[in-house]
């Protein structure tokens, strides 16, 4: 379990996280969602000791990052898949990692194996790896010391499609298995397929947080009926606000207190049905649409 | 937005979780013994191509240095001392180098993001870095003693081993220690390689041209110089307590003083 607790980071005026709390839970990914620039990767360094927080305090699994006697065998941690050096093979890499916490060399292999990095492909030094073999033997330098907590920054950046499916389901095994599982995303769609719980944030701050169903699950109903004036005036007697859209009429009450309305004012209804559950998706865009740079995203 | 949690209910979320949340017991787990993370920075020293070659590139260039000696030196001047000296250059530019790559290296190459998570205690990293450098240090010279030594058997003068004594051993290792410490201690303070290793050449040199210009400073400058206190050290011969104390003073000024702002930085910093 990581447990945030209030996290703010401010580097001189500019607050880059401000009071950041949440938790992610062992059993569940966790999905730490944001805009670029939002505080994630700030955020992750603060877990893990690499930049100080102004205020708040982190744990892991109860203790201080910090007092972990040989982190990599209770976190694994991704933060960037770059920063390795460039001249070193990929095995290489992972062996440094295996000795500094004591792990035998078949586990080197093991891991390999496990992302699916050739013999060939190990023998390579870093430079020459694509961005998705390195995030590749990121995530096997995350999972060497076999740890029950795993934190990764924009894991599936660089990822070809395969290669994100193949993460997805390695991260859901590993939370099946009682592990805890942060990641970052950018991306909302990433994140919705991935995770059970969901962190949103924007501009340094929690904006939302709770289970996907939470987040996701739609309020309110989209209604049309044959007779439009009728309806409209049937629901406003009914205290219940509209907002016309489309040929019909958007409602934050449930779909069944619609058709109830309806149904007494004898209307016949061409369309009810639950609202597309945007409200993710809306408040998601509108944090990105506000520190976008390069326009809407696709 | 009548989904989203509201602020109050996120901290009672977190009190909750507070209650809830339970300790991994990691008393079984030792801490990563210091000898590990030396081993690991050997490792790190020679597992890249300009790791490697630096490493061979002091090795062969001792080597030739001896070899250099031979050809060159009278033979009466054959002695054991003199190739050992001889080493003291070519080692005494390139071990400082060791030294400051060995810090700068993980900031050019950003691996202090991976060290540094692995190891916490940022100070038990950079104490496996001065005892690996220190060790590496150890191997250059105990190459030389070997080297010089079969040079002195093979092609020695008659009396080439009358002047050598224990203690001469005892300051070509400080003088290689110094090197090392003063690179791991500009590597720490510029945490940027060319800024170390430029301002490791320059500044002394820097002071040593100003001190032949100015006499005035030249009476003082051993205390404050690290070159001008230290070449006692390969003359032969001991040192005087006044000039073991400007020894004293000029690698407080090049070594302690650079290392422990150095120090402060790098525990400081904020590793990105």
């Amino acid at each position: 379990m990581i447990t945030v607790d209030g996290v703010t980071k401010t580097y001189g005026g500019h607050t880059a996280v401000d009071d950041v709390s949440f938790v992610a839970r062992p059993g569940r990914v966790t999905g730490f969602l944001g805009p670029n620039g939002a505080g994630k990767s700030t955020t992750m360094r603060i877990m893990v000791g690499l930049t100080p927080a102004s205020t708040g305090r982190v744990s892991i699994g109860g203790h201080r990052y910090g007092d972990l006697p040989n982190p990599g065998l209770l976190v694994g941690v991704l933060l960037d898949a770059s920063a390795q050096h460039n001249g070193r093979t990929g095995r290489e890499i992972l062996t440094i990692g295996a000795e500094t916490m004591g792990l035998p060399r078949t586990r080197v292999e093991e891991m390999l194996e496990l992302v699916s990095l050739s013999t060939i492909e190990a023998r390579r030094r870093l430079r020459d790896y694509s961005l998705g073999m390195r995030q590749r033997l990121g995530i096997a330098h995350a999972l060497l010391g076999d740890p029950r907590i795993l934190i990764l920054d924009e894991p599936a950046n660089g990822l070809d499609p395969a290669g994100i499916h193949w993460m997805r389901g390695l991260l859901q095994q590993y939370a099946q298995r009682g592990g805890t599982v942060l990641l970052s995303s950018h991306l909302l769609h990433e994140v919705e397929k991935i995770a059970d719980d969901l962190v949103l944030i924007g501009q340094g701050r929690v904006v939302a947080q709770g289970t996907k169903q939470e987040l996701l699950q739609t309020r309110g109903a989209y209604v049309r009926a044959i007779e439009y004036e009728p309806l409209l005036d049937a629901l406003q007697v009914a205290g219940i606000l509209t907002i016309p859209s489309g040929e019909g009429l958007r409602s934050d009450a449930d779909p069944a207190r619609i058709g109830e309305v309806a149904a007494a004012a004898g209307l016949t209804l061409a369309e009810l049905r639950p609202a597309e559950g945007a409200g993710l998706e809306d408040l998601f865009l509108q944090l990105t649409a506000d520190t976008q740079r390069e326009g809407v995203p696709a | 937005m009548s989904t989203m949690t509201s602020a109050p209910d996120q901290a009672a979320r977190i009190r909750d979780s507070r209650i809830q949340e339970q300790t991994i017991d990691l008393s079984a787990t030792p801490r990563i013994p210091l000898s590990r993370l030396v081993r690991v920075e050997l490792r790190k020293m020679a597992d890249t191509r300009s790791g490697k070659w630096l490493l061979i590139g002091i090795g062969v260039i001792t080597l030739a240095v001896i070899g250099i000696f031979y050809v060159t030196a009278d033979p009466s001047e054959r002695t054991f001392f003199n190739f050992m000296a001889a080493t003291n250059g070519p080692q005494g530019l390139l071990l400082p180098v060791l030294g400051i790559l060995l810090v700068t290296s993980e900031w050019s190459q950003r691996t202090a993001l991976v060290s540094f998570t692995l190891t916490p205690v940022r100070g038990r990293v950079l104490l496996a870095k001065v005892l690996g450098g220190l060790l590496a240090g150890l191997a250059a010279i105990a190459l030389t003693v070997v080297v010089a030594a079969l040079a002195t058997i093979v092609a020695g003068a008659d009396n080439a081993w009358a002047e050598v004594g224990v203690d001469d051993l005892g300051k070509f290792l400080l003088l290689q220690a110094t090197g090392i410490l003063q690179g791991l201690a500009f590597g720490l303070l510029f945490l940027n390689s060319s800024a170390a290793i430029v301002s490791y050449f320059v500044l002394p040199t820097a002071l040593n041209i100003l001190g032949s210009f100015w006499t005035a400073m030249a009476e003082v400058q051993p205390w404050f110089d690290l070159w001008t206190s230290q070449s006692p050290l390969f003359m032969g011969g001991n040192l005087t307590s006044e000039q073991w104390a400007q020894c004293v003073t000029s690698s407080l000024i090049w070594v302690v003083l650079p290392f422990a702002v150095g120090l402060v930085r790098v525990l400081r910093a904020e590793v990105k």
